[in-house]
This record gives structure tokens, sequence and C-alpha cells, in this order.
């Protein structure tokens, strides 16, 4: 018995205590890259690869709640996706959190 | 002679990436009145890192990233002027000579011309399988040549060579890479990387030659032969140019503008004349966080002091000033510099250099100046945040990889 809507299926990404705000998570989860950050107390999941180019957004450098592609420097708000500098112009995939028992679950379905 | 309109807003020469990014800026910030583009290639602006990397890598397939689809530039309402060549600037008159006979007049003038590869200063440097790479049809046009068992050579063992020679091996080619001085990429990195790198390449099979002259290209269109100075002969399938580049300044030039190398521009990206503006590659600019006059050819610089000009352009005042910042892809290795590469400087090392995963730093005296990251993307960007603070900085912690740079970027700004 769960208070998830009809359809969720949550799924376990890491603990929250892999992921700190200076250093996001990465996670492979069934064919899916995910960048995971800490941030004011709460936790977001964005796909791990940039728009714009081949970086990984779980190297990236954290300020705030943005965070900067390794490879070109170019910025997205982690909590909305939306890109905030260039080169990068379309939005980031973005996933709601729920934290379970320490670990930091999505639903995969649900981008 | 067409007739001045009314308000002939912005007119951009160079429709590459500097020249691109100040057009999305220009309308980013709130720029309203005309704009137009002239740029030589049929293109609309795209970005040239990927011509020496992803383009010759994959060569089935095409990764261009273009700054804006054409819809955008029509939807922004950007005059486009492509495949058209600026030939002359009367200052006076603010108005620019196109090759094709047009005139076009401007309220501002931003030079975004970029630098072209010099070519190879020998007889038969012309030679038709002589490859330079800048733009698309340059990266199309060497990767044909890319197949297994063809034999390149590289002349110059500089970014853009040892990035083309890495592509090439990937395919099967023998690959020999010809370099005048004593070590690769001496302009960029100090000898220990150099070193690296040059067991790298030879790792992968390429043949690579220090201190050779060259002084002629000869042999048939579909077989050129390489002569070096001390009598050798090598034949080749295609020659990869890599040495260097000339900033695109005789517009500047010939209509009296301040060039010394490159156009001169202040911080906020202003020639001499108050109605033209410079940006990217083509530019010395005055950098305020090191008080010199620089001129980078870098990806970064093209689009970062592009955005600045045209902030300007809209009524802001920005300077700019930033942490220079590069990068290299050879064999899946990432290397990114930040800061000046300072000769002379001392160096530490944090991380594991021979294994390519760790920062290589340079201090002059307690400051750090200069660090490269090899496949070390987040160290590098804290690196180059201790560098923009300019404060003295313990090399023990930098050292140390038990301090984590984060951590240490913390503790000096809160001094």
């Amino acid at each position: 018995m769960t208070d998830q809507p009809a359809g969720s299926r949550l799924v376990a990404l890491c603990d929250v205590a892999e992921v700190t705000e200076d250093t996001p998570a990465q996670v492979d989860h069934d064919g899916e890259v995910y960048a995971v950050f800490a941030h004011d107390g709460a936790y977001y999941v964005t796909q791990d690869l940039c728009t714009h180019g081949p970086g990984n957004l779980s190297e990236g450098y954290v300020e705030g709640c943005e965070v900067e592609c390794p490879f070109h420097q170019g910025k997205f708000n982690f909590i909305t996706g939306a890109p905030t500098a260039p080169p990068c112009t379309d939005a980031l995939r973005v996933w709601a959190v729920t934290v379970q028992d320490g670990k930091i679950c999505i639903d995969p379905a649900q981008a | 002679m067409t007739s001045r309109p009314m308000m002939p807003g912005v007119v951009v020469i160079g429709a590459g990436q500097a020249g691109g990014r100040a057009i999305e800026a220009l309308r980013g910030h709130g720029f309203q009145g005309p704009i137009t583009l002239i740029g030589s290639e049929p293109h609309l602006p795209y970005e040239r890192p990927a011509l020496s990397k992803e383009m010759l890598l994959d060569t089935a397939s095409e990764t261009i990233a273009w700054v804006r689809p054409a819809d955008w530039y029509a939807a922004e309402n950007v005059r486009l002027l492509l495949g058209a060549t600026a030939t002359s600037i009367d200052r006076d008159a603010r108005a620019v000579s196109l090759n094709n006979g047009t005139v076009v007049f401007y309220d501002t003038l931003i030079l975004a011309t970029g630098a072209s590869p010099r070519a190879l200063p020998v007889p038969g440097g012309d030679h038709p399988r002589c490859h330079t790479i800048r733009t698309l049809e340059d990266s199309r046009s060497l990767r044909t040549h890319f197949v297994p068992g063809a034999r390149i050579v590289v002349v110059g063992a500089g970014f853009i060579g040892l990035e083309a020679a890495a592509a090439a091996t990937s395919h099967g080619c023998a690959v020999t890479v010809l370099e005048a001085g004593s070590r690769v990429m001496a302009r960029g990195v100090p000898p220990r990387i150099s070193s690296l790198y040059a067991a790298l390449h030879r790792s992968h099979g390429v043949e690579l030659h220090f201190g050779v002259g060259i002084t002629a290209i000869t042999g048939p269109e579909n077989a050129p032969v390489v002569e070096c100075a001390d009598g050798t002969s090598i034949p080749a399938d295609a020659i990869v140019v890599g040495i260097g580049v000339v900033p695109e300044d005789g517009l500047a030039v010939a209509c009296g503008l301040a060039v010394d190398g490159g156009i001169v521009v202040d911080e906020h990206g202003r020639t001499t004349d108050p109605a033209i503006y410079a940006a990217g590659d083509v530019t010395r600019h005055y950098n305020p966080l090191f008080g010199l006059s620089l001129r980078l050819e870098s990806w970064q610089n093209a689009q970062n002091q592009a955005i600045a000009i045209a902030r300007n352009i809209a009524g802001q005042n920005i300077v700019y000033a930033e942490v220079p910042w590069f990068w290299s892809d050879q064999y899946g290795v990432n290397m990114q510099i930040t800061g000046l590469p300072t000769p002379g400087a001392t160096t530490i090392e944090r991380g594991d250099i021979d294994g390519f995963n760790g920062l290589l730093l340079e201090m002059t005296g307690n400051r750090l100046v200069c660090a490269i990251g090899l496949n070390a993307t987040r160290d590098l960007r804290f690196a180059k945040q201790i560098i923009s603070l300019g404060v003295d900085v313990d090399p023990a912690k930098l050292a140390d990889p038990g301090v984590k740079l984060a951590d240490l970027l913390r503790e000096l700004k809160s001094r």
C-alpha cells in the first residue's frame, strides 16, 4: 500500500549521501543517464547529457540552482531544466523527486 | 550608389561563432533596430571546434552545432548576406562595400572576421592535397582521405594538427607528424604535458618527428610528396597543414583602425572608431584581470566577447574580463586549459597526470596562473575560479587530493 498516484512507478537512483551541493551524482538506470543535484536541502534530477553537446552535467560546476556544463560552460537551472546561459538553448528533461528511506527516487516515465 | 537609410542599425561582418553570438545577444538584450549579417561562407553561423574533432572522427555523419537555426534569423528579422565578402569600409560614410557590388550602411559595425589558417610558405604549399581546417568544406574535404591505409602527413604539432592526427589514426591511416620545434603544443602547454602527448600519439602508431624543416611539396595532383630540409622525401595521400592562424584584420588595416597583430579593442570591445566594435579571434583585446592585451584563438572568447560587445551596443556597460579557457580532445582524453600558460612557472601536479586524470597547475609565487586538466573537468572549473580571484593560495593544499578544490575555493573567497 502506498500513497503514490495510480501508474506511478518509483525507482531509486541513489542514496542521498551520494550527492552534495558541489558534487552531483551520475546514475545510469535502464538505458537513461541521470544527473542528481542537491540544493537547499532538496534533490533534483535532470538528464545528464547537455542539450548542446556531449557534456555530462553531473560533472558540471554548481552555483545555486544552476549547473554549468563542463564541456562548453553553458548553464541550466536544474530545478526547471531551463537553459540560462549560452550556448544552451534547449531545456533539459527533469523528473520530480521523492525521497524514500534515504534514497532519491523518480518515476522514469514522468519526465 | 544606394542612399543611406534613416536607421541602418548594426552590421556584422563575419558569420562565425562571434558574429552569430553577437546577433543572438543583441536581440536577447533588447536591441530592436535592423541587423545585417555579412558572411563569406554560404552557411549560417556555426561552431568550429567539431571541424577538427567529431567531424573527422565520425566521417559518416555531420555534427554541426549551428548557433541558431535558420528560422530564428527570420523570426528575429536579421538580414542575411551570406556568400558575400566585405571588401572595404568607408568610416566617414559608415558604409561597407561587398564583392557583389552591394553597399551596406551602418550606425554600428561589428568586425567578427576571425582568423585564417596560415598556408605552408614553401613552393608547392598550395598543392591540392594540402588541407587546412577552418570551414565545414575544409573538414568535409579532408575526411574523404581518412580511410584505412591512407598516408596522412600532418605539418605542425599544435592542437589542430594533433586532433587531425588522432582522428586519422582512428580510421587506420598511417600518420606522420612533422614539427619544426622541439615538442608538441609548445605554445599552450609546459614540457611535461608535451612529453605525455608525444608518447600518447606514438603509442597509437603516429610517427612523430621534431626539428623538421619543410622545403617544398612536390608530386602530381593526387600524389603529393613532402620534401624535408634533411633531404628526406615523404609521399602522402593527404597533407594536413596546422601551423597557426593569422587574424583576418585586413579590412581594419585598410580603413585605418589600430591593428597590432589583431584589431586593437579595449575592455568594452571598442576599436579606435567609436562606431566600430570587434570580437573573437580577430581582436587583440585588453583584459583587466591580467593587465595584458591578448589575442586568443578560442571558442570561449569568440562567444563571450561577442556577447559583451552586443550588450554594450544595446546600451549596457559591460567589461569583458574572463579567465581564458580552451579545450582539446585527442584519443578520448579531454584536455582543458584555463588561465595564461606562463613559461618558467613552477608546476604542481594534482592527481594522476601520467594516467591522464588530474591537474597540472602553474604557479607564479603563490598565485595560481594556469591550470591544465586531463579528464578532470570539474576540478579544472574550480581552478579557473581560483585563478580569477587573484589571491595567494597554499601550493601544498592545491597538491593534496584530500583537499577538495570546492572547499579551498570557499576558504579563499571568505578571506
